[in-house]
Order: structure tokens, then sequence, then C-alpha cells
């Protein structure tokens, strides 16, 4: 007979449940006759600490709790991409279907559409010896992704039977014998989200993962497999950026969870990426993504789910060697569910609340990204990138979530309000923000994008720190007290503030910018800084220079279109010329 | 079946604990009877074994541990609405406040309502003309946004909602919104102000009040919000009203959170505050918005007073990561005696740029507003260097900044509570501003708007 718990204690989203020997923790469990899920999160003797996914009102003590003796999993196979989900992979649009507008408790629906059928292409031939984690075959899920059907975990041996055509997700497509045992395979994983997925070795990247974003690939680039983090306070654009990076970002599949957010935010998205096209393919930017939408106001332990759901669906697709990039808005959520459950379990807290195992759990969420050779007799390469969305209260980068994540993650792109009320966007802040990963990359952009892109970086970065520092001065005397070097200092750097680190995110050019023409820009606004210094000796005056027309022309080089990059490099040939006629007048 | 229990175990502040009850629900209705026959509403907060804890919303005066009854009614709190509700007032719990303000409800529905699936949701992307040019032309609210009013303890925040409710209208359309008023903890003139305003303007008949009062058990405001939009929900989706829902004080609301919570003993987050107050403010927050295949929306305007004016206070903080945008009022306008004292800079609408632009308000308004933004932010700039280097240091396209920031207060920012501007007298008003710049200024500006209407409005 099947063993059934029974609940003594109901508190918001725990659940306390007695008679519960034998269940394991991080089991699921069913709580009362309305079988919501929860997972267990304390064992005490016979009583369970339950976490319910669901709203708890209207359930009490003595209703039933009935294990299922598996821990929280997801279901991986053909039907993820396009996809929306909330925090324990149920598909939204399966719900909105079947009980309407609203989300209402304990509806049941397979993650994956088990009536639709898939095209399978084998790879493979009967006779063939494969093991773990080889590819059998291939469904085209959409026109971007090449859904790979692999062995699945700690299985081998000999292909006896093979199929093609079209199937359902749960229909077997391959037989493997070895020896006498014989495993039907169909195209339908199960994984536990807690339990990162195995790899053969982690490899340290080298590889930049180019977003289009100025501020970001050319000051603060992260590598494919690498981790970030976006901390700002409300309004700084976190999720303008995250959205950006979604869209724009060099990964072929994207995993994207709305982690305690706002609704409309997941709406934008539904509605928005369809209609992009990804510069690349020309395909809409959907086909290569996935959702997981667990809004704010949906149940809160459900949301402490979703980042793992999230990072297992891209794990799975990282083992079949894409590069995968999944963006978390926001993992301060994510923390706060922690908080909240952490507290209903009425554990001695650390750090503002926080449970005191918070930066081991970021820790090691962040440390699922990376570049890996994935598990198979083939050479294959996977990577997983990660950026974090943090929403520090008051701004406050002291806040445990921030310096926990601080201490995992190698890039650190900070959003400043000042920024923001400026109106300047990306608010990334040049002066805070770092990047880990540039030596990582140097051999790569040395070699495929330019010769001269560190340099030109350095003395970029040089100039906006000058330009902090001589700006103290000026609010102090006046710019008119400035020396005509410095106030070409400040006329550069705010050449770079304006026309190369501001981005339009809502212009239909501006929001992507492909790696040569950020160069080529750079590098139009260092050769005017040059110039400007030669011919300042010469005797031009700093105020001539000031009021250059070819200013106009460089503000102007965001807009330029990518086939018509070569443009950007004929302002070096007007500056010249402007530059001469200025010291004719002299 | 409903179960009686006599006698409690404990009371602490606006808590009771009874003990050897059986089948009681989390989040259960209470009724409680009081040794001298009144009686008052509770809700079960946990269950444990054979006790239960429960709030109680009118406050623990005069209960007592002996002869005090409670009763478990085997549902969550409901509200009975109807279309009637409209013109009506009701207390905190949304009980009618005298006998004319009963109503034969339609339906019954729980006061939590379920959150709306992100796959429902449309996108608000529908302009609504509130008449106050610093919200149109430059922080534009949308049908189904959520936009609070950061304000302080002083400032007009209550004449400048009163105002929205007033004037609100979508473009084009003769609709006007239907009015939900939920009030937590505010005076009974605060009330009374609201009261009279719609009163007076007629809007009292398409508005529901929900009025809990400063002297009003502060543990009742924990349901009213949820009350007004539960009625709110009804009115827009079973009813296909526009709906536009105010919510005053919500610093009120969350001290009653806190209250709970410290009765409770759990443990606190950031300034006493419970750490749940992000996710309990967010089930408030997230109901406001359009689902697709409906005619109603719900807009939601929380005002909140910021302590101290400190923006970075919990309240305001949780608030702005869950709104889409704030509109702050600003106490040095105030003090110029400029009405509404909307802080240009710091106010921010997520939504705006779905809702404006051709077809929605007129084609030249994103760049107007960024100019205006940018020109404004500039004059403020000067006006900070005059003050420290005297206004002799300025060069003189500075001083025509500063020129126009004082004109833009003045003339911009500065209407009447009763001016109700169309969005083309507030988008004509804003050329006329710009034009004491030479063009060569207006970058933000594309050529084709500059060329149609600058110099060239009235």
């Amino acid at each position: 007979m099947e063993k059934i718990g029974k609940i003594i204690k109901v508190a918001g989203p725990l659940v306390v449940a007695e008679n519960m020997l034998g269940a394991k923790m991080y089991d699921v469990v069913l709580v009362s006759d309305m079988k919501l899920m929860g997972e267990i999160i304390e064992l005490n003797g016979e009583t369970a600490y339950i976490q319910v996914y669901e709203e708890t009102s209207g359930i009490g003590v003595g209703e039933p709790v009935y294990p299922t003796d598996a821990p929280l999993s997801v279901e991986l196979g053909p039907g993820l991409i396009e996809s929306i989900y909330d925090g324990t992979q149920r598909p939204l649009d399966k719900i909105y279907s079947k009980v309407g507008d609203f989300i209402t408790r304990g509806v049941q629906t397979n993650s994956l559409d088990r009536e639709k059928k898939w095209k399978f292409n084998p790879l493979v031939k009967k006779g063939d010896k494969v093991s773990e984690g080889d590819k059998l075959g291939y469904v085209q899920e959409t026109t971007l992704i090449k859904h790979y059907i692999m062995v699945p975990p700690e299985i081998s041996g000999e292909v006896v039977q093979i199929k093609e055509g079209d199937f359902k997700v749960e229909d077997t497509v391959v037989v493997l014998k070895n020896n006498d045992k014989e495993y039907k395979i169909n195209m339908i994983q199960k994984w536990p989200v807690r339990k990162p997925r195995p790899y053969l070795e982690k490899l340290s990247p080298t590889v930049p993962m180019f977003t289009g974003q100025r501020v970001i690939d050319m000051f603060f680039p992260i590598s494919k497999g690498g981790s970030a983090c976006v901390p700002g306070p409300f309004g700084s654009g976190k999720t303008v950026i995250q959205h950006q990076l979604a869209k724009w970002a060099e990964a072929e599949v994207i995993v994207y969870i709305g982690c305690g957010e706002r609704g409309n935010e997941m709406t934008d998205v539904l509605l928005e990426f369809p209609e992009l096209v990804d510069p690349k393919s020309g395909e809409p930017l959907m086909k290569r993504t996935i959702l997981i939408a667990n809004t704010s106001n949906m149940p809160v332990a459900a949301r402490e789910a979703s980042v793992y759901t999230g990072i297992t669906i891209a794990e799975y697709f990282r083992d079949m060697g894409y590069s995968v990039a999944l963006m978390a808005d926001s993992t301060s959520r994510w923390a706060e569910a922690m908080r909240e459950i952490s507290g209903r379990l009425e554990e001695m807290p650390g750090e503002e609340g926080y449970p005191a195992y918070l930066a081991a759990k970021i820790a090691s969420f962040y440390e699922r990204a990376g570049r890996v050779k994935c598990i198979s007799t083939e050479e294959r390469e996977g990577a997983l990138t990660v950026i974090g969305a943090v929403s520090p209260p008051g701004g406050d980068l002291s806040d445990p979530v921030v310096q926990a994540t601080l201490r995992v993650v190698k890039v650190f792109w900070s959003l400043e309000a000042q920024l923001a009320y400026r109106r300047h966007f990306p608010a990334i802040s040049w002066l805070n923000s770092y990047s880990l990963y540039i030596d990582n990359i140097k051999d790569y952009i040395i070699k495929n994008v330019a010769e001269d892109y560190f340099e030109l970086q350095g003395k970029s970065m040089r100039l906006l720190e000058e330009e902090a520092e001589l700006e103290e001065i000026v609010r102090l005397v006046g710019v008119d007290a400035l020396s005509g070097t410095d106030r070409l200092i400040l006329l550069v750097a705010r050449m770079i503030r304006e026309d190369f680190l501001h981005q339009n995110a809502f212009h239909e050019i501006d929001t992507y910018s492909r790696i040569d023409k950020q160069h080529k820009m750079i590098d139009v606004i260092q050769y005017f800084y040059v110039k400007g210094k030669e011919y300042l000796q010469k005797g031009v005056n700093i105020v001539d220079i000031e009021n250059m027309k070819v200013r106009d022309r460089i503000a102007r080089m965001k807009y330029v279109s990518i086939d018509k990059i070569e443009n950007i490099d004929q302002i070096k040939k007007e500056i010249d010329e402007e530059f001469e006629n200025l010291l004719k007048n002299v | 079946m409903i179960k009686e229990y006599k006698g409690l175990v404990n009371i602490m502040g606006p808590l009771i604990l009874v003990e050897g009850v059986s089948g009681v629900k989390y989040e259960e209705l209470v009724e409680i009877e009081l040794p001298d026959g009144s009686k008052k509403n509770g809700k079960v907060l946990e269950v444990n074994q054979d006790k239960a804890l429960v709030q109680v919303f009118e406050g623990t005066t005069g209960i007592d541990i002996d002869k005090t009854r409670t009763r478990f009614l085997g549902h969550g709190i409901n509200i009975g609405v109807s279309k009637d509700m409209l013109g009506k007032v009701y207390n905190g719990l949304g009980k009618p406040k005298t006998e004319n303000d009963r109503i034969i409800p339609e339906e019954n529905l729980d006061i939590n309502g379920a959150p709306i699936n992100p796959f429902a949701r449309d996108y608000p992307n529908e302009f609504i003309q509130t008449g106050i040019s610093t919200i149109d032309g430059l922080n534009t609210l949308v049908r189904g946004q959520k936009l609070p009013i950061f304000s302080g303890s002083g400032l007009p925040h209550n004449k400048m909602a009163a105002q929205i409710a007033r004037q609100a209208t979508v473009l084009g359309k003769d609709e006007q919104f239907a009015v939900v008023f939920g009030a937590m903890g505010i005076t009974f003139e605060e009330a009374q102000f609201f009261i009279d305003d719609f009163k007076k303007t007629g809007a009292i008949t398409r508005a529901v009040l929900f009025l809990n009062l400063a002297d009003d058990p502060a543990i009742e405001r924990i349901a009213t919000p949820r009350v007004a939009l539960t009625t709110a929900e009804f009115l827009a989706f079973k009813h296909d009203m526009h709906v536009l829902v105010i919510l005053t004080d919500m610093t009120n609301y969350c001290e009653a959170l806190r209250e709970i919570s410290a009765a409770r003993k759990e443990v606190p987050g950031r300034r006493g505050y419970p750490g749940y107050l992000y996710t309990d403010l967010s089930t408030i927050y997230e109901r406001a918005g359009r689902i697709k295949g409906k005619k109603g929306s719900i807009t939601l305007i929380p005002i909140l007073t910021m302590p101290e004016d400190d923006k970075t206070h919990p309240i305001p903080d949780l608030t702005g990561y869950i709104t889409e945008g704030q509109i702050i009022l600003s106490r040095s306008l105030n003090r110029k005696k400029i009405s509404p004292p909307v802080d240009i800079l710091p106010s921010l609408s997520r939504l705006k740029d779905k809702g404006i632009g051709k077809g929605k308000t007129r084609e030249d308004h994103a760049d107007l507003f960024n100019q205006l933004y940018a020109s404004y932010a500039r004059g403020k700039e000067a006006e900070e260097l005059a003050v420290i280097l005297g206004e002799s240091a300025l060069t003189d396209m500075d001083k025509v900044y500063l020129k126009f920031a004082q004109d833009f207060e003045d003339q911009y920012i500065s209407q009447g509570d009763y001016e109700n501007r169309t969005i083309e007298q507030t988008l004509n008003l804003g050329w006329k501003l710009l034009s004491i710049f030479p063009k060569e200024e207006l970058k933000r500006i594309r050529d084709e708007n500059i060329e149609k209407y600058y110099k060239k409005v009235e």
C-alpha cells in the first residue's frame, strides 16, 4: 500500500506533514486532494517540511500528502523551443487554454506536448555501437534549431532498431541492445533540476560572446561560457539590458527566466520576439528562445525553483553542442524566495534575514555556467553563459545578494541611477564595471577582430577616467580655467560617452552594433583625439575644435547601417580636411 | 459544517490563538463573538496540529480568554460584488457603510484573486489622457498600467489623484473610467475631500469607495486593497468597464503588515518590514492589466508617502521594482507654488513608448519628449552652476537653457487643479517653449518634425 502522509501544520507556502518516513530530501509530493505540487526541504524523524509551489489557502490539518518518490524534474525533448513555462515547467499556454485567464490551482499538464508529431531523422544505423550522450538522430525543431536526440545517461549498446519518420515524443525511435538488456529510447528525457547535468571536462572560456552592445563588447566583454551580473536600482534599465542581450547575443539558444518580475514584461517578450529578426539567420528570434515566467504574484516557492528549471533546460541544449545563453531577471527575487521559505522554517538568519546558505546557493548556480566538453564519443563542445540581474534595495551594492554574486561572477556591469536620470542608456558605469575575461579572450579578438582593439579600449578608458578627475576641477573653477589639452580630453571623453557608449535600444539600427562597426567607431574617435592634440600644438584654438562640423558626423556614426560601414572610415578624411582648414585661419 | 469553539489560549496584539480545533483551513475566515455579544472578523494565519493562529481585523479590544467564541466559516474572505456597487460606499472589508449601500451580489469572490497568466495578458498600449501635461506629455499613462505616485507628507498628491480620476479619458473615445477608490488609514478629511470632489463633478456615480480611515482598525487595511481590486476585476473583466483604481496610502498598508509580522515574531527584513513585503505588494500591484480578448482593463494608481522623502525606503523601493514607473512629487516645486509639483527628472513611465506616437498621440511626441527632457535637465544643471559660480559665469547658451527651465516650470509643469489640457495643447505648449532655442540646438528632434512644428504651432 502506498504510504500517505498527514498535514500537521500550514503556514503560507510551508506545509509540515507527519508519517513521511521513507520520503527523500527534495522529493516532490502532492499536497491535499487538490494535488498541489510541493517539494520536501527538511526531514525530521517522520516529519517532512514541504514548500508548496501553489497557493495553500484552504488547506488544513489532517489532509493527505502523497509522495511521488521522485525529485523535481524537467522534461527535456522536442517542443521546448518557443515555449513559455512557469517556474515548475508547466506550460502557460496550455494552462491558458485549459483554465482561462487566471492561473488556478492544481492544474496538471504535461510540459511537452504528447500528441504532436516530430520528424525524426536518424544519424546512426543498425549495428552501430553508441554510448551515453551520442547523437542518435535529430528533429528540426524550428528553422534555427536542430534538436538532437541523444543516448540518455548511463546507457550504451548496439543499435538494433532505428526508425525514421513522424513520431510523438513518447514513441520509441531507437532500440539499443547491451548484452541481454534492451533499451527502448524515445525522444523525451527527465532530469532533476537541482542536479547539474554531467559533462566530461570543463574548459576555460576563450571565445567572446558579442552582444551588439558597445559598452559591453568594447569595454566589458563576456565570454561564451562565462557569467555576469547586472545590479542596479529600479528604473536603471536592468530589464532592457537583459532583453537586449536575449535579442542580440551571439548564442544559438536563449533561455530567459522572468523570476519574480512584472507580468507585462513577459508579455512584451512574447509579443516582440516573434517580430524581431536574428541579424545572422534572418529568422524570428523566438525560434531560438525558451521563456520561463514566474512573475512576482505567482507562488513564491515556484519562483525559487524557476532558476533551476531554466538552467537545466539550458544545460540540455549545451549538451547537444550549442552555445546557450541564460538570462535570469532577477536573482534578487530568487534570493528573497529563499529568504521567505527559510523564515518559515524558523532557521537562524544570516545577513539581512537571508539564510546563511545564500552565498553557497548563488555560487553553485553560477558555477553551472561554463564551456564544457560534452559527454559523447565524438568531440563536442558546448557553452552555457549565465547573466543574472540583481535588484538590490535602494541600489545599494552592499546588499548580501550583490556581494555573494560578485564573489563568483567574472563580469560586473554596474548600473547607476545617476546615468539613468541623465537618460544615458545603457546606464552601465564605465568607472565601476569590470570584466575579468579580457585575458582569456585576448588572442581570439586580436586574431579575429582587430589588432589594436585592446589599445583603443585602454586609451578610451583612460580618457574617461581623466574626464572624471577634470570634472571635479571644472565644478570648482569653471571650464575656462582649463588648458587646451585638458579641454580636448573633456571633448573627446564626451564623444566616447555620447557618441559611442550611449546606445538607443529602441532605434532600429542603433539597437545592434556589429563588432567591426564598434571598432571603426572607436577608432574614428581616437583618431580625432590624436589629430586634435597635433593641431592644438600647431596653434589651433580649442574653441574652434569644439565647434568643428565633423563632430556632427561622428555623432551620427551609430546610425550608419551595417552595409555602409565603410562610410565611417571616410570620416577620418573629413577630420583631416577640417583641421587643415582651421590651421589656415590661425 | 461550521464549527464553533469557546475560549482562547492567547491574545497578543492583533492575533489570537485558539486551541483544540480540527479541520481548520489556512486563510479561512473566522467570526469572533465577544463576551458582550458583538462580532469581529478574523483570518487564519497558521494552523499547527490543533492550534489555529487568527488575525483579527477589527483589533482585539474587548476580546477575553474565557468567554470569547470563535466560529470557523469554512471559506476564505469573500466579497459580494455587483454592478450596482457603483456610486456606493463601503468600509475597508467591503461591508456597506449605510443601508443604502447594500446590494444584492451577482457573485461572491475570494478577495485574494488568482494571478493573471502572463500568457493571457495583453500589452498595455492605449494612451490615457489625464489632462495633466507632466503625465500626458512626459510620463504617459496607458490603460492597464500600474503607475504609483511617490509623495511626501504635506504634498498635494490627493489633489493630483482626484484630478486624474476626474479627467482621465481615452483619446477619441467617449468611454469614461469607472473609479474604484481604496483608502487605507487616511484621515476623515482626506477621504471627505475625495468624496466631495467626486460628488461635485458627478464622478461619484461611476465610483466605488472602500474607506478604512485612520481611526478604523489598522489590521482591516490588509484586506482593503484586495477588496478594491477584486471589485475592479469584476467590473473590468465581467462588465467590460475600464477601471481606474486609486489606492491611498500604501505606506499605511505596509505598516499594518509590519504590525502583524512583529506580532508573529517573524525575522524582520529591512526597517522591520517583513521579508515577504515584495511578494505581498506584488500580489496587489500585479492585478492591474489587460487580458487578451477582454474589453475592460484595470489601471492602478497607488499613492504612497515616502517617509522623510526617502526614495530608498523599503516601501517606495519595492514598489518601484514592481510598478511600471513612478510619478515623484517634489517639495521644492511645491514651495514655489507649482502645482502639481511633479519632479520630472526622476519620474518615469516605463510603458510610454508603446502608448505614444502616430495614431496614438502625434508623430512628434517621442522626439518632443526627449528634447524637453534633455533641455530641462541641462537647464537645471545650469541653474546649479549659477548658484555656485554666479550667473555671469554661464555661457550665453546656458543662460537660454536657464530661462527655458524656469519657463518650463512656470508654464508646462504648473497648471491649475481644474485645468484639463488636451494632448494637442500639451504638445503645442512644448513646442512653444522650445522656440526660444535656435533650430540647431534641438538635436533630438527629427528634421521632418522640426519642419512641421518648430515655431509653427500656437
